[in-house]
């Protein structure tokens, strides 16, 4: 523990920022959450997905989307995307598996909904749902408030 | 992969250390996206020089943005697109590379982000400058005062991460007039041309203590063991494929019609 509060402290010196994140991130009630901070919102087979709040404003500005084909696979927890931002590419993870039935081309012109709008305009794909029963492996919205405040603890 | 010697110590996780030198950078971009992919262990790989001059564009780079594709075309200058994220660079025999390959696990605490794993590597590089320069993390670039000497990227899974940073140790001034200044800088630069903006690491110290320090702040935090290269496998025996390649003729052809399309539209109207 010492240890990592201590390389932090000094990063964040020469960096001249804070070593906590700010307050807390919004997190949406009636939307499921994965462990790698991407949210689901699911309308009957239908499941549009998007990354959160708490991701967004981790990752900074977002400049690139890269997004997938329609028509083109997920599965719950492998990458099908990638999102750009201060110089680094992070992998974008389904939260469930199907089949990419629209992608949100706003994105190429707009990346920066993503951060604006993470839950909204910011939405990525929209995926035709395989396997229903892997909903109940997401984590709802006080869970995932849960999950997120015990990672940024833990770090 | 032979083992030549292992300096293991004991609490720290381990690296797998590659020294090169003068490996083309595609090859090395190859190297670092699949063991990044595919691999499960922790990796360091230095390449001291690459070949031929050659035109490294982040994942999202235009080519008809970032580069003045005439000459480019006209000189054959390579120009190739990886997988991460980040600017656009052209190396050749006076750049030094240094990737950094990492499990989260590997550094406790280290959140897996962009600004937090710069910040990490960014503390290495503290050691390594230690009393050298004004060496600081100006704005995502490693600078000495605000003279850039090292850009990065980065490309970040759920499990892995990647920092890899090439190093102007020296650099061809004529080079540098193949790219444009780019939309997207650091405010640190102030508009400043390529000349201005960045500096060589030779004038601050020796090619080989820099490589040699580097290897030795790494040491600190992981227990390195030397790993040798075999450059040149059997196709057969390649099993994953990158995304990171080089742009075609056609692709470079194309963005120059579209950019001249852009900037003379009287021209082209009654064709």
């Amino acid at each position: 523990m010492a240890s990592r509060l201590m390389w932090a402290s000094r990063a964040a010196f020469h960096l001249r920022i804070s070593v906590f994140n700010r307050g807390f991130a919004t997190v949406l009630k009636d939307l499921k959450y994965s462990d790698s901070h991407e949210w689901a919102k699911v309308e009957g087979g239908s499941v549009t997905v998007g990354i959160t709040d708490h991701a967004q404003d981790h990752l900074g500005d977002v400049v690139y989307v890269e997004l997938p084909e329609v028509g083109s696979s997920v599965t719950q927890g492998s990458s099908f995307g990638a999102v750009e931002s201060v110089k680094a590419t992070s992998d974008l993870n389904s939260p469930v598996s199907g089949k990419i039935v629209e992608v949100n081309e706003e994105l190429s012109s707009s990346p920066g909904l993503v951060n604006s709008s993470p839950f909204e305009n910011g939405w990525i794909i929209k995926v035709e749902l395989s396997d229903s029963g892997e909903v109940g492996k997401l984590m709802d919205s006080e869970r995932y408030s849960k999950f997120c405040e015990e990672e940024d603890a833990a770090h | 992969m032979a083992t030549l010697f292992e300096t293991r110590k004991l609490g720290l996780p381990l690296m797998n250390l590659i020294r090169l030198e003068g490996l083309p950078i595609l090859k090395q971009l190859h190297l670092e996206e699949e063991l990044f992919r595919t691999s499960k262990d922790n990796w360091c790989i230095i390449n001291d020089g690459t070949d031929d001059p050659t035109i490294v564009m982040g994942i999202s780079g235009k080519p008809a943005e970032l580069l003045d594709i005439k000459p480019v075309l006209h000189d054959e200058i390579p120009v190739i697109r990886r997988f991460t994220g980040g600017g656009t660079v052209i190396v050749d025999p006076g750049t030094i590379f240094a990737t950094f390959i990492c499990n989260k696990e590997a550094v406790p605490g280290l959140q897996p982000y962009p600004r937090p794993i710069m910040s990490w590597s960014s503390l290495i590089y503290e050691q390594v400058f230690q009393g050298i320069g004004n060496f600081r993390l100006c704005e995502n670039d490693y600078a000495f005062g605000d003279r850039k000497f090292g850009g990065n990227a980065q490309s970040i899974t759920k499990r892995r991460w990647i920092h890899h940073t090439s190093f102007l140790w020296d650099y061809d001034a004529r080079n540098m007039s193949y790219l444009r200044l780019p939309k997207r800088a650091p405010e640190y630069r102030m508009a400043r041309d390529h000349m201005e903006f960045i500096c060589r690491l030779k004038d601050y110290l020796p090619r080989s203590t820099f490589i040699n320090k580097t290897v030795e702040a790494l040491g600190t935090h992981f227990s390195l063991e030397s790993v040798v290269y075999e450059a040149d496998k059997d196709p057969s025996a390649i099993k994953f494929m990158p995304t990171t390649r080089q742009l075609t003729r056609e692709e470079l052809e194309e963005a120059l019609s579209a950019t001249d399309l852009e900037n003379c539209p009287a021209q082209y109207a009654s064709l």
